[in-house]
C-alpha cells in the first residue's frame, strides 16, 4: 500500500519553478529519506505533501487524499516535526503533549495513557512535569517526535529533525525512526547527515526542483560507482 | 604570547551552567574549531571572545587585550560571524560591504585582496538586496563584511550549520584560503567531520571541554580496538546486542556497525563472531578500522 503517491507535482512561484514535475511513491511502513542541496526545492515540496501549500499543477496522495482538494483531511493523518525546535518553552514537558493531543482530538482518558507510555518509552517519566526549556537538547528532539506520532499519524515528515544534534542523541533519535517505522507509520526524512541517509529505506536526491535520483542506498552507490551516499551526493552534485 | 588565552572561566544563565572552567589558548596562525553539539556553550564562549558577553569568573585575552578591560581596542582588530544572519536585509550586496567598511574606517578597494576570490561570486548580485539572497549567498557576504577591516583573528560561530555537504567543503578551502593569508580562525561546528580540516580543535559537550588536541592526535588516543561491519538489520542488531556481555561500544555509522572493544582484542573478537553466528546474524567482513573524530566523541562521552 502506498502512503506518498506524487504525480507530476509542480510549484511555480512567478517565473520560478521551486518544484518541477516530480513523480514518486512511498511505501506504508517505508524510511524514505529526501536529500538535496540548500535551495533544490525540498522545503517546497514537503508544503505542498502536508497540505500548508497548493500545487500550481499536479497532485499528491497522501494517505489516499489528494492535496489538492482534500488537504484538511491530511492534516489530521500526518505529523510533522522540522529542525526547529517545535515545542512550548514555558510549558511542561506533560502540558505540550497534552496540547498537542488535545488539537488532534484525542479523547483525555486516551491521550493521559498514550503520553505516559510514550514518556515510559522515551525514559523521560521523571521529567513529564519539568518546563520544556529546562531540558537538554537531545531530549527536546526526541520529545518532539514523540509528540508528533501522539495521534498515530500514518505519515510522518521530519524536516531536519537531527541538525545540531550529538552524535549519541543522532542514533538515539534514529532509533525512534525504526521503532516508529516498525509499527507502520511512514517516515519522510530530510538531512544533511550523509551518514544517516544510509539509514533509509530508499532515498532520493532533489536538484534544482527535480527528482534526479531515487533508490535504495545500495543501488545510487552502484549506479554512480561509489562507496558512500556521501560520496554520491558530492558525485551528483558536482557533475 | 597565544592570540587568545582563556583561563579557568565560568558562565552561569539562571540555573544552567553554559561554561565550566574553560581553558583554551589558540596560537597566531592557525584554524581552531570548537567541536560540539547545540547547547554545548559554544556560542556563550563566542559571544565572551567577541566582547559581547562577560564571564563571570576567570580571564581572557585576546591578541594581548583583556575582554572586559579593552573591549573597545579587541573589537576593531576581530571579524565575527555570528550563528544568525544579521546583515541588513533592505540594503544591498554592496551597501552591507560598503556600510561595515565605513565603519572600521576602511574602503572596499582597501583590503580587496583578502576577499577577492568570495566577492567575485556575489559581483552578479550586488545590487540584490541581501535579504533576497540564498543561504549559501547570504554567508559568503557576511563573510566579506567579516572580514572587510582585515582583522587579525576571525571568529565564525556555525557557518555551515544546515548547509550541505558540498556547500560545506567550499565554505572549508575559503576558510584555508582566509588562513593562508594570515587570519586566524576560530570556528565552531557541530559537524564532526569539519575537525579534520583543523589544526586543532577542542570536543566540547554541556559546556565543558573533554578534549583539546590535534585532530590527528585525538584519533590515536582512541582508547577502544575499533571494527566495523556491514549489516542489513543494524537496528535489529542494535536491540540484540543488549544480551552481549563483553566490555564494548557499538552503534550505527552509515550502513556499518562500528563496534569498539575495551578488552583484548584476541579474545573479544571471537566471542563477537560467535554471538553471531549463534543468533544466526547475517553480516559482512569484520574488519579492524581506524577511528574517526566522530567515534572518538562518542566514547569520549561515553567515558565520562
Amino acid at each position: 500500500m502506498q502512503s506518498i503517491v506524487a504525480k507530476d507535482l509542480t510549484k511555480k512561484f512567478g517565473d520560478f519553478t521551486a518544484v518541477n514535475h516530480i513523480n514518486f511513491e512511498v511505501e506504508k511502513g517505508e524510511i524514505f529519506g529526501f536529500l538535496g542541496a540548500n535551495g533544490a526545492g525540498k522545503t517546497t515540496a514537503i508544503k505542498m505533501m502536508s497540505g500548508l501549500l497548493l500545487p500550481t499543477s499536479g497532485d499528491a496522495l497522501i494517505g489516499g487524499y489528494s492535496i489538492k482538494t482534500e488537504s484538511k483531511q491530511i492534516k489530521k493523518h500526518i505529523g510533522y516535526m522540522s529542525q526547529r525546535f517545535s515545542l512550548y518553552n514555558d510549558l511542561t514537558v506533560f502540558e505540550n503533549m497534552q496540547l498537542f493531543g488535545t488539537v488532534y482530538g484525542i479523547p483525555p482518558k486516551e491521550l493521559k495513557q498514550r503520553i505516559n507510555d510514550s514518556l515510559a518509552d522515551l525514559q523521560l517519566l521523571d521529567q513529564k512535569n519539568a518546563l520544556v526549556a529546562s531540558i537538554p537538547l537531545g531530549w527536546k528532539q526526541k520529545l518532539a517526535f514523540a509528540t508528533a506520532i501522539l495521534h498515530r499519524p500514518e505519515i510522518v515528515f521530519l524536516d531536519e529533525p537531527t541538525s545540531g544534534v550529538d552524535p549519541i542523541v543522532r542514533r538515539e533519535f534514529w532509533k525512534l525512526i525504526y521503532q516508529a517505522a516498525a509499527s507502520g507509520i511512514t517516515i519522510f526524512v530530510t538531512t544533511h547527515y550523509m551518514d544517516e541517509a544510509e539509514y533509509c529505506h530508499r532515498i532520493s536526491i532533489m536538484s534544482d526542483g527535480c527528482l534526479k535520483l531515487i533508490g535504495t542506498p545500495d543501488e545510487l552507490k552502484q549506479q554512480m560507482g561509489v562507496n558512500s551516499i556521501d560520496e554520491v551526493f558530492v558525485k551528483f552534485v558536482n557533475r | 604570547m597565544p592570540e587568545i588565552a582563556i583561563q579557568q572561566i565560568n558562565k552561569r544563565f539562571g540555573k544552567i551552567q553554559a561554561l565550566k572552567d574553560i581553558n583554551i589558548t589558540v596560537e597566531n596562525g592557525e584554524v581552531f574549531g570548537l567541536v560540539g553539539p547545540d547547547g554545548a556553550g559554544k556560542s556563550t564562549l563566542f559571544n565572551i571572545l567577541t566582547t559581547l558577553l562577560k564571564p563571570d569568573s576567570g580571564q581572557v585575552e585576546v591578541l594581548g587585550m583583556d575582554v572586559v578591560k579593552d573591549y573597545l581596542q579587541i573589537r576593531q582588530v576581530i571579524g565575527y560571524l555570528p550563528g544568525v544572519f544579521s546583515l541588513y536585509p533592505d540594503l544591498s550586496v554592496q551597501e552591507n560591504l560598503s556600510f561595515f567598511a565605513t565603519m572600521y574606517k576602511s574602503s572596499i578597494l582597501d583590503n580587496m585582496s583578502l576577499i577577492k576570490p568570495i566577492w567575485k561570486q556575489l559581483l552578479p548580485f550586488k545590487d540584490r538586496p541581501a535579504g533576497k539572497l540564498s543561504g549559501g549567498m547570504k554567508q559568503k557576504l557576511a563573510l566579506c563584511c567579516a572580514l572587510i577591516h582585515k582583522p587579525k583573528l576571525l571568529f565564525l560561530d556555525e557557518p555551515t550549520t544546515g548547509v550541505d555537504p558540498v556547500s560545506r567543503r567550499e565554505f572549508w578551502d575559503i576558510l584555508k584560503d582566509i588562513q593562508h593569508k594570515g587570519v586566524t580562525v576560530v570556528v565552531s561546528t557541530p559537524y564532526m567531520d569539519e575537525a579534520t580540516r583543523c589544526d586543532r580543535i577542542a570536543l566540547i559537550q554541556s559546556g565543558e571541554i573533554i578534549k583539546i588536541n590535534t585532530p590527528e592526535n585525538i584519533i590515536s588516543n582512541f582508547k577502544g580496538h575499533l571494527f566495523t561491519m556491514k549489516s542489513n538489520d543494524i537496528f535489529g542488531l542494535m536491540k540484540l546486542m543488549e544480551h552481549f556481555e563483553l566490555r564494548c561500544n557499538y552503534y550505527p555509522y552509515g550502513e556499518h556497525f562500528h563496534i569498539a572493544f575495551y578488552d583484548e582484542v584476541e579474545k573479544a573478537l571471537p566471542v563477537f563472531e560467535s554471538f553471531l553466528q549463534q543468533h544466526e546474524r547475517e553480516h559482512g567482513e569484520i574488519k579492524p578500522i581506524t577511528p574517526n573524530i566522530e567515534d572518538c566523541f562518542i566514547e569520549l562521552i561515553q567515558m565520562k
